[in-house]
């Protein structure tokens, strides 16, 4: 590419000064009623020379500066749409990427709650089993304590009977006879007569 | 316009020197100044279009941006990958002969491309660079191409002189094509103007007639404005079809 631009430059350069020094020295034969055809005139060549020099001065600020410039702008402005588009696009897949983070996060929060829910109630399930097993035992312990006291008050109250027994029959015995009774006899006799009869 | 009594029209088309002696000396007429004039036009143009450089454009950067992307698509798309570097050729081609084109439409102004020194000297700037960059690229198989492809030998006595001349007629067409399309309309211009002068001569009657031929001369303006950005274009792309035909391998 930079061989052509040389060779156009090359080119219109030399172009420049040969229609100028053709156009110079080209004869001006014939004056006819059209101005632009007196080619007698100087002024007629010499815009010419003077053409080929603005002409160049054009294309040369042209190519240099002005149309640089204006492709530096356009450049600019495509990169910038395409930075734009790309830097969109990577945020959208970030995005994209958060959402998918988030859902999977909370589907696994909730089967961690689910995991979580399931052990809380088993360990609930066994305290409460173990709890009735203790309460049961105790109560199993209470009852037995308290058969073994009512046994006891049985056999106080029974050992007890026979004494007031005892009593009663030699205040029987002596106000019916007015003698007092042998206590020995009186306690052998009850003990006799209460084993014959069961009274609980 | 009118030249005394009688009116030319041709007079438009005179060269007169600018800054009297000086102007002389150095051929400086008002054409030179004209084309001064337009090529500024351009650079002021673009200059402050493009001044703001900006990534959302305004109204003036719009069509500064416009002008250089029409220029560039026409030139690559035409030329092909090689057109990037005889954009800047084409596009100061069309822009100079647009500038003047339309610079002389403006009343009291001079159209430089009603010369015809001046639209050949172009064609012929365009005509050189086309056979150096034929002669370039190409070499001496350049000289193939004025026998065409599949043709019987036996037309060759005939086809080469047709072909050779055919291809050193572009620059006169091209020259002549410009020049006289100019020529033509602004001659019309004057012809119509002049009719005016002529029926304000018959009084009242005269007056009323008049319409019609600045009627005609403001339709006409019109299609000069077409005329002058065509007659541009036309110009810019026959010199990419020549460039693209001197870069084709």
């Amino acid at each position: 590419m930079g061989v052509i631009t040389k060779t156009v430059r090359a080119g219109l350069l030399a172009t420049v000064c040969g229609v100028s020094l053709l156009a110079v020295s080209a004869p001006g034969a014939y004056a006819t009623g059209m101005p632009q055809l007196d080619f007698a005139n100087p002024l007629v060549t010499g815009q010419v020379m003077w053409g080929a020099i603005i002409f160049f001065v054009f294309y040369l600020v042209l190519s240099k500066a002005m149309l640089p410039g204006v492709a530096r702008v356009l450049h600019d402005r495509s990169q910038r749409i395409t930075g734009d588009l790309e830097v969109a696009r990577s945020a959208k897949q970030d995005a994209d990427k958060a959402v998918a983070e988030l859902q999977q996060a909370r589907k696994d929060a909730m089967a961690e709650a689910q995991a979580h829910l399931q052990k809380v109630l088993d360990e609930e399930h066994r305290t409460a089993d173990q709890q009735m097993q203790e309460i049961n035992a105790r109560l199993a312990s209470e009852i037995a304590d308290a058969e073994k006291n009512v046994a006891a008050e049985k056999a106080r109250a029974l050992s007890a009977l026979k004494e007031i027994a005892a009593d009663t029959t030699q205040a029987l015995v002596q106000r019916l006879t007015g003698v007092v009774p042998d206590a020995q006899l009186v306690a052998r006799n009850v003990e006799s007569a209460s084993a014959h009869r069961s009274i609980i | 316009m009118a030249g005394g009594s009688s009116i030319n029209v041709l007079e438009q088309f005179e060269l007169h020197p600018v800054l009297g002696g000086l102007g002389e000396a150095l051929r400086f007429s008002q054409s030179p100044l004209y084309m001064i004039a337009a090529v500024c036009l351009v650079l002021a143009f673009l200059y402050f279009g493009m001044r703001p450089a900006a990534v959302v454009p305004g109204r003036l950067q719009a069509a500064a941006e416009v002008c250089y992307e029409f220029i560039h698509n026409m030139a690559v798309d035409t030329i092909g990958p090689e057109g990037t570097a005889f954009f800047p050729f084409v596009f100061t081609l069309f822009f100079f002969i647009l500038a003047g084109n339309y610079i002389g439409l403006l009343p009291f102004s001079f159209t430089f491309t009603s010369h015809i020194a001046v639209t050949f000297a172009m064609a012929f700037m365009v005509f050189l660079l086309t056979v150096v960059v034929s002669l370039k690229v190409q070499g001496l198989r350049f000289f193939a191409h004025f026998m065409p492809d599949g043709a019987s030998p036996f037309l060759a006595p005939l086809l080469i002189p047709i072909e050779i001349l055919s291809f050193l007629s572009r620059p006169v067409s091209l020259s002549i094509r410009l020049f006289a399309n100019m020529v033509a309309g602004h001659v019309m211009f004057d012809i119509f103007a002049s009719f005016v002068v002529m029926l304000a001569s018959f009084g009242v009657v005269g007056d009323v007639f008049a319409i019609g031929p600045i009627a005609i001369n403001v339709a006409l303006m019109a299609l000069e404005l077409l005329v002058g950005v065509l007659q541009a274009y036309v110009f810019a792309i026959l010199t990419c079809i020549y460039l693209r035909e001197a870069v084709a391998h």
